[in-house]
């Protein structure tokens, strides 16, 4: 059991707990809390994997902006613990049955791939900030380009829908 | 300009009445009686003259025979059919007759109608049937002479049913028209096995082929492709002439106009099927077995023919079997190989009974439309002129000497009496039946004579008033009856020891072949004695109507009813319609009914039609469950549609899995 | 050295745990942070890929993933707030206009 297994393996019960308690429970402020357990463990594990640029970009972005919007639009709406209703006869059973299905399904993939992923080693394109502004400037410019374009979009209709109606 | 004009237009001929149709047709329906019976008169008439300059070019041109093909119709791969028509001595005869008798029928036809209503749409119709009837005579090849044929057909059932708001009318049309088809089938089967072994159907490439030639003439043990092809054209010429089994249409037709009834049942279309076998004749020589069907199915024909006629009550069911009987004699004569004979006496025929047929229009247009002959009675000094017309016919077609029928009836029975093909025995037999027709003949044709126009009156005065036709209606009688008695001279010469008559002379290039050799020698003697025995029977024919119809009263009926059980099954036809109505009608309709209809119709067809439908309803009531307006639903399908692309790709069989492949 | 299996099969646990709550939880947010945890799982699963293979596509794709998140998180959002001033309630179940 190496260093970096055990490191592992805490940050990825750290995820699933996360992932869990996101389920388990019921005020949705506490939902919000467990995913942003969620990410910060995700975040170590990026950088376990030697994605330095990521995980930064995943705490800055995902956990500092996203989740932080989360948290404003909860409080806004004075979100109440949820309230339980079963009026859709198709989440229930057949719900259940899919969540199996899928688990399976991936869990087959998983299987049946197992010899074949092998680790290389940990070089690659080294100095991954470097490599990856190279690769984004260079082979990915068109869609760079295009993600400004989304955002613009994105404010905008964000600016639209927040409008009071005007009286 | 070409040096025989005529025949290098000869399609002029056929086109004349079709145009006249057109016109009629179109534009007839407003125009008064004058104009119609101009353009019908008008188109026939020209056509007769056509029809005579064509023969006189014929003539001319030192009788050759005449072959043209106009344009070619069909050509597909091996399979060629122009529009071919030809002119040879058998022409010659076919079309003066059609156009010849044809227009003289028209004439009549003017006066005869004078007061029905959709006139304009019966000279459309007769018209269109001289078209056909044309291209018939006229063709030079199977396929051309078939659509003829069916045209003929069609023409019959539109003029049969001309009263088509009366249901016996229309009844009888399609009757007419499906037993027809039954012999067009067969005509069709034979026409295809002719194309197989000749690979095709022009008369004249048929009859003098190297194939033909050198085929084995087909006897009793071996019977061939001719044989069989030979039969089958007989079957349509069954249908078509109205022989056994499929003569039942005939006497039904008799629901048309009385100028159909001559015009068409006849003169001229029921002889289109002992033309084809006269045409065919090489054909029939290489098959002995085929021509001997074809003579007893014609002797049997008239003898049952004219058994039925004895006894019939309407005169022109009367006259209805007695040209069934008649055609039979010309089946019998082509079946013994004196084909001469048998278009002679379809000549003479063609005379003597449209005679016969106008005539009794005449005394049903005198009798206010009265049809029964018990009605009738005392009428010879009334209407004088269709009597002696009428007289005359019936001398003839009981075969009186000088009269017409006597020549071409008496060379029929020679033949048939020198007749060896299947023995001697089925010679003797065959004359043996052809003479007690003869016999039945001329007494049931005396016996209409004598019920109609002696005897004391059995109809009211009061209500009827019998008035003699107009000339219209005479003339053509008039013309008619002169060629019942002078026609029959064309076969004189041969009576008088001078060898083999002018009209066999004529028609020796065409059947040249396979006629049976004329009367020489001692067989004149035999001649002469056949000649009389015939004289002396219709003379028996004669004596015995007279006795029991006009010397005393009762006769008929004491006879009639002292064998009623014979009397009643000829009255009732043998009862063969109803028997046909029971073994083939009845099935049939039941087929149709609950097999075809309610099986395959509506279960079938319309079941998986409708069933379709249903099915794309249920399917569609089954899917808009999943737009309930829940969201979670929603949400549920969504997954559902994610879980769809991944047992895709993790089912794919194509390869290896692409995730696991992208990895290599 | 980690195998990569073992960051595939936490990402596949993710997802499905993300997967179980978008069905299950009636919570609008909730459902739109499942959705945000679904999309994670995915990215997890890239950046291992991308260290398996040596290869930093997988990298530069996270970063357009986690783009896109954003942006759908800011317009959803914006929705999400006026479902909440319309029908005055945050359960998804009585989203229910569309129904019959």
């Amino acid at each position: 059991m190496t260093a970096q297994l055990a490191v592992f393996f805490v940050l990825a019960g750290l995820a699933a707990i996360g992932a869990v308690s996101l389920i388990l429970q019921k005020h949705p402020i506490h939902s919000a809390l467990s995913l942003i357990v969620v990410m910060i463990a995700l975040a170590g594990l990026y950088l376990l994997l030697g994605a330095e640029f990521v995980a930064a970009v995943q705490i800055i972005v995902y956990g500092g902006a996203i989740m932080v919007l989360f948290v404003f639009v909860i409080m806004l709406l004075n979100a109440g613990i949820e309230e339980h209703t079963s009026i859709s006869k198709m989440a229930g059973a057949p719900g259940l049955l899919l969540v199996v299905a899928l688990a399976g399904f991936v869990a087959a993939t998983i299987a049946r791939s197992t010899e074949s992923i092998q680790a290389t080693s940990q070089t690659g394109e080294l100095a991954s900030t470097l490599g990856i502004s190279n690769m984004l400037f260079k082979d990915f410019v068109y869609p760079f380009e295009l993600t400004s374009f989304l955002i613009l979009v994105a404010v905008l209709g964000a600016t639209v829908l927040a409008q009071r109606e005007k009286s | 300009m070409p040096t025989h004009p005529m025949l290098e237009y000869l399609w002029i001929i056929t086109l004349l009445p079709l145009l006249g149709s057109a016109v009629n047709g179109l534009f007839g329906a407003k125009w008064p009686n004058k104009i119609v019976n101009g353009v019908a008169i008008g188109s026939t008439g020209l056509s007769f003259l056509c029809a005579l300059e064509a023969v006189r070019e014929f003539f001319e041109s030192g009788q050759v025979l005449f072959h043209k093909e106009f344009f070619t119709w069909i050509a597909a791969g091996n399979f060629r059919v122009g529009f071919d028509l030809q002119m040879d001595q058998l022409t010659v005869v076919m079309v003066l007759v059609v156009t010849g008798v044809g227009w003289l029928i028209h004439i009549y036809a003017t006066g005869y109608m004078a007061h029905e209503g959709g006139y304009y749409r019966f000279f459309s119709y007769l018209n269109l049937f001289m078209f056909f009837m044309l291209i018939l005579v006229l063709a030079a090849n199977y396929v051309l002479l078939f659509v003829g044929w069916e045209g003929v057909g069609l023409s019959s059932y539109l003029l049969i049913g001309f009263y088509f708001l009366r249901k016996s009318a229309s009844d009888a049309g399609k009757k007419a028209f499906i037993v027809n088809r039954i012999g067009d089938f067969g005509f069709m089967l034979g026409m295809f096995l002719l194309f197989r072994a000749f690979h095709t159907l022009d008369f004249q490439a048929i009859f003098t082929s190297s194939t033909l030639q050198g085929w084995p003439v087909e006897l009793g043990g071996h019977l061939g492709t001719l044989t069989f092809a030979c039969l089958l054209i007989f079957m349509g010429a069954c249908g078509k002439s109205a022989q056994l089994p499929l003569y039942v249409w005939l006497p039904d037709a008799m629901e048309g106009p009385t100028p159909v009834s001559a015009l068409i049942h006849a003169a001229t279309m029921v002889t289109a099927g002992v033309y084809v076998v006269a045409r065919s004749h090489i054909l029939f020589a290489h098959a002995p077995t085929a021509m001997l069907v074809v003579a007893i199915v014609g002797c049997a024909t008239a003898f049952f023919a004219a058994t039925i006629g004895l006894v019939q009550t309407d005169i022109k069911k009367v006259l209805a079997y007695s040209t069934v009987s008649q055609l039979g004699y010309m089946f019998l004569a082509c079946g013994v190989g004196a084909f001469s004979a048998g278009i002679f006496h379809l000549m003479t025929h063609a005379f003597f009974k449209a005679l016969l047929f106008l005539a009794a229009g005449s005394v049903i247009h005198a009798m206010g439309g009265e049809q029964d002959m018990n009605r009738m009675g005392g009428l010879s000094k009334k209407i004088r002129w269709t009597y002696l017309t009428m007289l005359t016919a019936t001398l003839a077609i009981a075969g009186f000497p000088p009269f017409a029928g006597f020549f071409s009836k008496d060379s029929i029975l020679l033949s048939a009496f020198q007749n060896e093909n299947g023995g001697r025995s089925a010679g003797y037999a065959l004359y043996g039946f052809g003479l007690a027709t003869a016999l039945l003949t001329s007494f049931y044709m005396f016996r209409l004579i004598f019920l109609t126009f002696h005897g004391k009156r059995r109809y009211d005065e009061h209500k009827v008033h019998v008035h003699e036709s107009p000339r219209t209606m005479l003339v053509p009688l008039m013309i008619l009856a002169v060629l019942s008695i002078i026609g029959g001279w064309l076969a004189a010469p041969a009576m008088l020891g001078a060898g083999p008559d002018y009209f066999t002379k004529f028609l020796q290039p065409v059947f040249g072949g396979s006629e049976a050799a004329g009367p020489e020698g001692e067989v004149r003697a035999l001649e002469l004695t056949l000649a009389g025995i015939a004289v002396i029977t219709a003379l028996i024919g004669v004596t015995a109507a007279f006795w029991l119809y006009l010397k005393g009263s009762g006769k008929a009926d004491s006879l009639a009813k002292s064998m009623w059980g014979a009397y009643a099954t000829l009255l009732n036809k043998y009862y063969v319609d109803e028997f046909y109505a029971a073994m083939i009608v009845k099935p049939l309709l039941w087929i149709s009914t609950n097999v075809l209809w309610k099986t395959a119709d509506v279960a079938g067809i319309d079941g998986a039609v409708n069933g379709i439908a249903a099915g794309t309803t249920a399917i569609g009531d089954g899917v808009r469950h999943t737009q309930s307006g829940n969201t979670r639903s929603y949400a549920v399908w969504v997954v559902v549609g994610a879980l769809v692309v991944m047992a895709v790709i993790f089912f794919w069989p194509f390869g290896g899995k692409p995730v696991l492949g992208m990895l290599r | 050295m980690v195998p990569t299996n073992y960051y595939v099969i936490l990402s596949a646990i993710l997802f499905g745990l993300g997967v179980f709550a978008f069905i299950f939880k009636r919570n609008i947010i909730t459902i739109f942070m499942s959705i945000e945890l679904m999309l994670n799982a995915v990215n997890l699963a890239f950046v291992a890929f991308s260290q398996a293979l040596g290869k930093l596509d997988g990298q530069v794709f996270v970063l357009f993933v986690i783009v896109v998140a954003a942006a759908e998180a800011a317009v959803g959002l914006g929705i999400i707030i006026l479902i909440a001033r319309n029908r005055q309630t945050l359960n998804v179940e009585r989203v229910n206009l569309l129904k019959l």
